[in-house]
């Protein structure tokens, strides 16, 4: 049973390693995309059936969710496409490694498994891009929604030196996001997938399935999480504070 | 001492003394949650919505621990 921090890598295309969690990322993000393409043939119904009233679900209850956060249906209406994004691709890559297949299907090397798929949450990598691309969203749409002098103005405050301090540590603060929204999903899912290895290791049969369970509900949780959080600082960003 | 023994047993250590601070914290915080909702059970979804992104920063310190916990063992 070898358990590996870092993503394994499987082979090299000019000297860029390509591993595993690379491989399955590209998968998901190209499954998504043309699922989504060959649906979008035949969106012209006004009234919805099937899986156009499906997806209409998703989103009017994606919509609904955030909505509560930002009490402002315009405002949703702005930040959906980064936020829901964030959501419907950090949900499938967790639920990823409940499939069969992840982590069990791979090349023999001496005497390891060097598995050929692993889910994208479990490689830092992929879990600090998207926490990176959040935090700079979050200054993008600060400084757009309300102007650049108001945005930096959070931050160098020369009212007085107690607001000056604070400004500085809200900066640092910026960076603390960027490593625990990374930190969060990584954790989480690369603790669950250890959970589920050494569970099905140790019991293969039943044993495994109240696990299996906990890691559908994590999953779902850690997307949650990601997206509402992204959601609470972007609707932050947007108002100017009124003492 | 092997250096395999002294690592399996720092991995341990730190999960154990690292979770018990979060795991108080969140006990302490949903009580109070509960408490308030029971208070005021109309403006229930409002301090469901903040509790659950409160219990997410608390449980982020424990991954934090348990992230350490896996590098001491596996690297």
């Amino acid at each position: 049973m070898n358990i590996s921090l870092a993503a394994e890598k499987i082979f090299h295309l000019y000297s860029f390693p390509l591993t595993n969690s690379l491989i399955t990322a590209w998968l998901l993000v190209l499954t998504i995309a043309i699922f989504l393409i060959i649906i979008s043939k035949s969106l012209t119904k006004l009234v919805p059936s099937g899986m156009q009233n499906f997806l209409e679900l998703i989103i009017e209850s994606l919509l609904k969710l955030f909505d509560q956060v930002t009490q402002d249906r315009k405002l949703t209406k702005k930040f959906f496409p980064i936020v829901g994004s964030i959501f419907i691709v950090v949900i499938l890559s967790n639920w990823t490694e409940i499939l069969p297949g992840i982590g069990s299907i791979g090349l023999k090397e001496n005497h390891h498994l060097l598995p050929l798929f692993r889910s994208p949450s479990t490689d830092l990598n992929f879990t600090a891009a998207i926490a990176i691309s959040a935090v700079l969203s979050i200054q993008f749409f600060g400084i757009v929604l309300i102007g650049l002098f108001k945005h930096l103005g959070k931050y160098f405050n020369f009212k007085n030196p107690i607001k000056l301090f604070v400004g500085l540590l809200e900066m640092v603060s910026e960076l603390a996001k960027i490593l625990s929204f990374s930190l969060r999903l990584f954790g989480n899912i690369f603790a669950g997938e250890v959970l589920l290895l050494v569970v099905a290791f140790l019991v293969p049969f039943i044993a495994p399935l109240p696990f299996y369970f906990l890691e559908i509900f994590v999953g779902f949780i850690q997307a949650l999480i990601f997206s509402m959080l992204t959601l609470v600082f972007l609707t932050a960003a947007a108002k100017i504070e009124e003492h | 001492m092997d250096l395999a023994i002294i690592k399996t047993i720092v991995a341990g250590a730190t999960i154990v003394l690292g979770a018990i601070v979060p795991a108080a914290s969140i006990g302490f915080m949903s009580s109070r949650a509960m408490e308030a909702i029971g208070r005021n059970p109309e403006a229930a979804p409002r301090i469901q919505t903040a509790m659950v992104l409160a219990i997410a920063f608390l449980e982020a310190i424990a991954i934090y621990v348990l992230v350490i916990a896996l590098i001491v063992k596996f690297v």
